[in-house]
Order: C-alpha cells, then structure tokens, then sequence
C-alpha cells in the first residue's frame, strides 16, 4: 500500500503546516484551558492540605471559612480542644484583601494564625526563605507569588508589616497568593473601624438612654468596651488524634458545642462543588465552543484541500481505486492535521502555562482526552469532504 | 477471424426524457481487434465521449450490448456487480490531459492503482518502471508531474493506462494538448504498445494530423457510427 494522505501532505505541506499551526494554537487554548479548571482544583487541594487540618469547624449552618463568612467566638477553641480526641485547636481568620507596598497593591487572602509554635494548624508548613512569624505583631510570611521579597514591608489596612519568610503554591481557591500575619493583627484587619467610626458609635451609645444610665455607674464604659474589641475568628481548625477517628470526634463537636464542622471530604464538595463550579461551567462553556471551532476548521481545510483533488479523484475511481482508498486518504489527512495540531497546541501550552496569573496544571490524563477529542473532531470533520468525494462521478475524468 | 477485443452491437444512449430526450448514441457499431488501435471522430456532440462512458464502464446505455474480450459485459445490464474491478482489471484509460496525480512522482503515477489494489510496492514499481522504460521516459521516472513536459506526461499517462495489462485501452483525445510531433510521436507508441501487449485501442480524435495514421476509422455523427475502411491509410508510424 502506499500513503496518499502522506504523499499530499509532503507535497504540499506549507498549506498543510501553516493550518496545523493554526488549529494548534487552538488546542493549545483549549488544552490551558483544561489546564486552568485543574490549576483551580489544585488550589482549592493546596489551600486544605495547607492549614494541616483534619476538621473545620465554623459557623453553625455556614459553608465557611472559604465559601462563606462565617464569625465564631475566640475562646471557643478552648472548649474544642477539650473534645476527647481532639489534638490541636487553633483559630484562624482569613481574609481576602488588597495588601499594599509602596504605590502598588495586589490581591492576597491574608491569614490570622494564633500566636505559638510553627505546627499548628494554618500556619504556613513549610517556608522556602526566612523564617516563621515570632513576634505578636506586625511580622507576615507571604507566598512567592505576591513578588514580595524578605524584608520587605507590606500595608494591611493601616498597619504595616515586615516580611520575614516566603512561601510557595501557598493560594487561596481563587489562586489568590497567601499573606500570614499574627491573629491578633488580622482580626484588627478584619473588624477594625477607623476613628470616625468609634467616634460615632460613641455618640450614638451616649445618646442612648437605656445604656448611659447615670445610676448605673460603669455600665456606659462596659459597652464601649464591648463595641470596639472584636475577639472573633472565622473558623477552627482541629487536629485529630491519630487513634480517633475523625467522624466521631466531629460529630462530638457537633452535638456538644453546637456547630457546624467539616471534615476534608465534605470541605473539597464544598470547594469544587461550589466555590468553583461557576467558573468551571464556564470553562467548560468554552470547551465546547473550541471545539466546533476546531471542528469548523478542521472541515473547511480538509473540504478545500478535497475539493482542490477532486478532478484527480474521479480519476482514481475511473481507475478502478476503490472507495476505501479514497476515503483513507482524506481520513488520514485530517487525522495526520489533528496530530500535527494537537503537538503543536501540547508544546504551546507547555510554554505558556507559567506566564498565566492563575496557576495552569496540565495533567497527561488531560492531554490524552484532548487527543482522543481532537481524533474524534478531526474524523467527523472529514465526513462531509469524504462525502462528497464519494459521490465523485467517475465519468466526469472523460471529456 | 480474430477474436474482437472489443465489440459494440447497437448501443443507444438517450439522455433525458420525453421531449427533452436526447439521443447522444443512435445503434451504435465498433469492433476493434486485439493489437489493432482505431481511430473515431467525429463533430463536438456528436457522442464520441458518450460511447467511451458506456464502454468505460462508467455509464449506463439505454440499448444495446457490449463485448470485451469477447466477454459480454453489458445487455440490458450491466453482467458483473464491481465495475471498478473490470475498469480497474480490463480498461486502460487515457484523457486529453494526463491528469496524473500531483503529489506522486512519475513512477509511482503508473504503479499506483496495483499499489492501491494489493500489490506489493516493489513488484508494481518495478512493473511501472519497465514501462517507463518501454515508453522512453525512465529517465524521468522519480520527476513530480509538474517538473514533466506535456509529452512526457502524457507518456506516463500512457504507462499508467498499460500497468495492469488490460485488453482494451480508451483514449479521449490524448494529442489534443501536443504539438504535430509529439502527437504523431504518441499515436505510435500507442500502436507498438497494442501489437506488444496484443491491446484493442480506441482512440477518439479531433486532430487532423494523426487521422492518417489510422488504419481503420469511424466516423460518428449524431450517435450514429459509420465505418470507414483503410482506402490505402498508412500504418501509424
Ligand atoms: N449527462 C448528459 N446529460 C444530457 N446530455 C448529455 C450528457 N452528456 C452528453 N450529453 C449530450 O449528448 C451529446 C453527445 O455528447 P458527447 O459528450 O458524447 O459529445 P462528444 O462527441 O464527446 O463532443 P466533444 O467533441 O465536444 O467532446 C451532446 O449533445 C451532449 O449535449
Ligand atoms: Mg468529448
């Protein structure tokens, strides 16, 4: 047998290289695009592997800390850490924010983590430079990806901190890079009200005859005092023992301290199936419309190199070149372009990946599915030329 | 008498129906004999394409039947199910242009149908190669078509029509593109080639200069064919 999707091909390959090129740009969008719902779910992954809990325990009846707000009070982890089975309580806060450095800000979710050894849950497990928070205040450890170097001094609001570790793939589920700052410090963040707005409130509880009461003398300093610190935290994060097993010791938390608490498995339905699942309809949405696109690409290049052979395939049929042979030809060629195009997507989303903000994971698995559609796409394109040729009328060859 | 390699017994072809019928052959008649190459002419629509259609295999007749090889083909119907198989096995086809195959080269333009059709490459290299050889265009034998001249592409043509050896050749004004030369050049080859391979050809012509060169001619005229013996005609070549 002899190739003649090859033979064309090699004949006349500017044509064929430069829509391969084309197609594979196309692919390669598509290919990131896979990519980024995986770079999203690995996020989502990174940010719970990260704070090193085993339960999340929030709000009652939230979908916290991430998906949603969710208060809880400071001192509840006292109680939690009491729970039989329960070895680490810690609180945390987080918060996503601008965080400022000089005359450019960027997009952080800032993190509280409760005073005490590096090991506790939310705090940051590894640094790749400097060294974890020491002091109660006004120290951060950030992710690499804020650019922030050690040394450096960042703007949370109206305080100002100094850098002095670095993380890596330290993100939030959005792929927002990580500040860590001491708790005490990110609650302030979180609740702080600047001085007009204590001033006010001030006012507006001295106004108020059911508190300031003469009589009572302390009761108008005791609610002042109530309104300006704020002791809340967004979450719990509990560490189980290794000899319990994590379900009873949430569901002790849960009948005892009335909460609401999450273990890994419900915390990641809660972030694929909900934080994310917006963004990957939409990525998806644009799955489909690259591939018609490619589709329609496809089909029309195969339909024209078809139609340029026409004369030269009536031809063949004349001759007595079976259908098969015709068929395979213009199969192959579209095939032979799906592959030239699905390499050259692979290689262009290889490259490009690191220059996207959001984090890009291209998994082989993808890739193979990516091949295999682009084989799929690439054959039912070829229908219709095949089609057509098919119904090539061997005597049109003769005058 | 020698067997024909080709006979045509009234073969009408209507094209249409009613009273826009159209009656492209009227009672058509041809023979031609094994090694024997016989010109056929005719005005433009007179039905000379029409004919090679239905011999070719590639058109039904509305009448009449059809022999090859003393093979009846056609009556009524066509006598075998794969037409392409009979084109393929029993038909050389030559066209006014070469119409060879763009992106092959020279050689495997002739070899391509046995390649396609299970033949190993090698053997039906070598097969077109002989014929190159016999048609005095190796030397051309790995040029791409386009690279080839008008005659020596139409000498490929030639060898791709003889690769499988078939009883009958049908050519469709293959000089209308050469020079008198090269044309007279091609008519001749066509006759060595009958008499070696024993090839009943029917070549359909418009061009004056080789018309002498046909032993035996006919004439068609409105899908009506008429004889006309070889009053003292020249072997071709
Ligand atoms: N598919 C068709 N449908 C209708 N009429 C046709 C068809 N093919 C040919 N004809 C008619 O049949 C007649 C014979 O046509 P044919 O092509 O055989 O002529 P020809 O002798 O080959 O002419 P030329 O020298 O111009 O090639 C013409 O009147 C033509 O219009
Ligand atoms: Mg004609």
């Amino acid at each position: 047998m002899i190739s003649l999707a090859g033979r064309d091909i090699l004949h006349s390959w500017g044509k064929f290289v430069f829509t391969g090129f084309g197609l594979g740009l196309l692919i390669g969008v598509t290919l990131t695009m896979a990519g980024l719902y995986r770079g999203m779910v690995d996020d989502g992954m990174a940010l719970l592997d990260n704070s090193g809990a085993d339960l999340w325990v929030v709000q009652r009846d939230t979908l916290g800390p991430y998906a949603e707000p969710s208060g809880l009070p400071g001192d509840l982890w006292r109680d939690i850490r009491s729970v039989p089975g329960v070895a680490e309580a810690a609180n945390v806060t987080y918060l996503t924010m601008q965080v400022g450095q000089g005359e450019r800000d960027i997009r952080a979710m800032v993190a509280g983590v409760t005073a005490g050894d590096p090991g506790i849950p939310g705090w940051p497990p590894r640094l790749v430079a400097g060294r974890q928070i020491t002091r109660g205040h006004y120290e951060a450890v950030a992710d690499m990806s804020t650019g922030f170097a050690l040394g450096d001094t960042l703007r949370i609001r109206r305080n100002h901190y100094t850098v002095v570790g670095l993380t890596r793939r330290m993100v939030s589920s959005n792929g927002d890079p990580m500040v860590f700052i001491p708790l005490r410090d990110a609650q302030e963040a979180q609740f702080l009200k600047d001085n007009d707005a204590i001033l006010m409130q001030r006012r507006r509880a001295e106004a108020d005859p059911s508190l300031n009461r003469p009589g009572i003398p302390g009761l108008l300093e005791a609610v002042l005092g109530t309104q300006t610190n704020n002791e809340n935290v967004n979450a719990v994060l509990v560490r189980v023992h290794p000899g319990f097993a994590i379900q009873d010791v949430a569901e002790n938390i849960r009948r005892w301290q009335r909460l609401t608490v999450y273990d890994r498995a419900q915390m990641e339905s809660i972030l694929i199936g909900k934080l994310i699942a917006t963004a990957a309809k939409q990525i998806g949405m644009f799955l489909v419309i690259l591939a018609f696109v490619s589709a329609a690409i496809v089909a029309f290049i195969i339909y024209t190199l078809t139609m340029d052979k026409i004369r030269e395939i009536a031809v063949l049929k004349l001759l007595g070149a079976r259908n098969r042979a015709i068929a395979a030809m213009i199969l192959q060629q579209s095939l032979l372009l799906g592959l030239l195009g699905f390499v050259v997507g692979k290689i262009a989303a290889t490259f490009a990946a690191p220059f996207f903000p959001r984090f890009i994971l291209l998994i082989p698995a993808d890739s193979l599915r990516g091949l295999l559609a682009v084989g799929v796409i690439c054959a039912l394109a070829s229908l219709v030329a095949i089609r057509i040729a098919l119904k090539v009328d061997p005597a049109e060859a003769i005058g | 008498m020698k067997a024909d390699g080709i006979r045509v017994e009234n073969v009408s072809k209507r094209f249409g129906e009613g009273s826009a019928a159209i009656w492209a052959l009227k009672d058509a008649n041809l023979r031609v004999a094994p090694g024997e190459v016989v010109g056929l002419i005719g005005p433009s629509g007179s039905g000379k394409s029409t004919l090679l259609k239905c011999l070719g295999a590639v058109m039904d007749p509305t009448a009449g039947r059809m022999f090859l090889h003393e093979e009846l083909i056609y009556e009524g119907g066509w006598k075998m199910g794969d037409l392409r198989a009979l084109r393929r096995d029993k038909i050389g086809f030559i066209f006014q242009s070469p119409y060879l195959i763009p992106f092959l080269n020279a050689t495997d333009n002739v070899a391509l149908i046995p390649m396609l059709t299970g033949v190993r490459n090698a053997e039906a290299r070598h097969r077109a190669r002989e014929l190159l050889e016999a048609l005095d265009v190796h030397h051309r034998a790995t040029a791409m078509p386009a690279q080839l001249s008008g005659g020596e592409q139409q000498r490929v043509a030639i060898a791709r029509s003889l690769i499988n050896r078939p009883p009958v050749i049908l050519a469709d004004e293959p000089t209308a593109p050469l020079d008198s030369e090269r044309a007279l050049a091609v008519i001749r080859i066509l006759n060595t080639m009958a008499q070696r391979f024993d090839t009943a050809v029917i070549v359909v012509t418009h061009d004056e200069k080789i018309i002498p060169t046909f032993r035996r001619l006919y004439h068609i005229r409105d899908g009506v064919t008429h004889e006309e013996a070889g009053e003292g005609r020249s072997p071709g070549g």
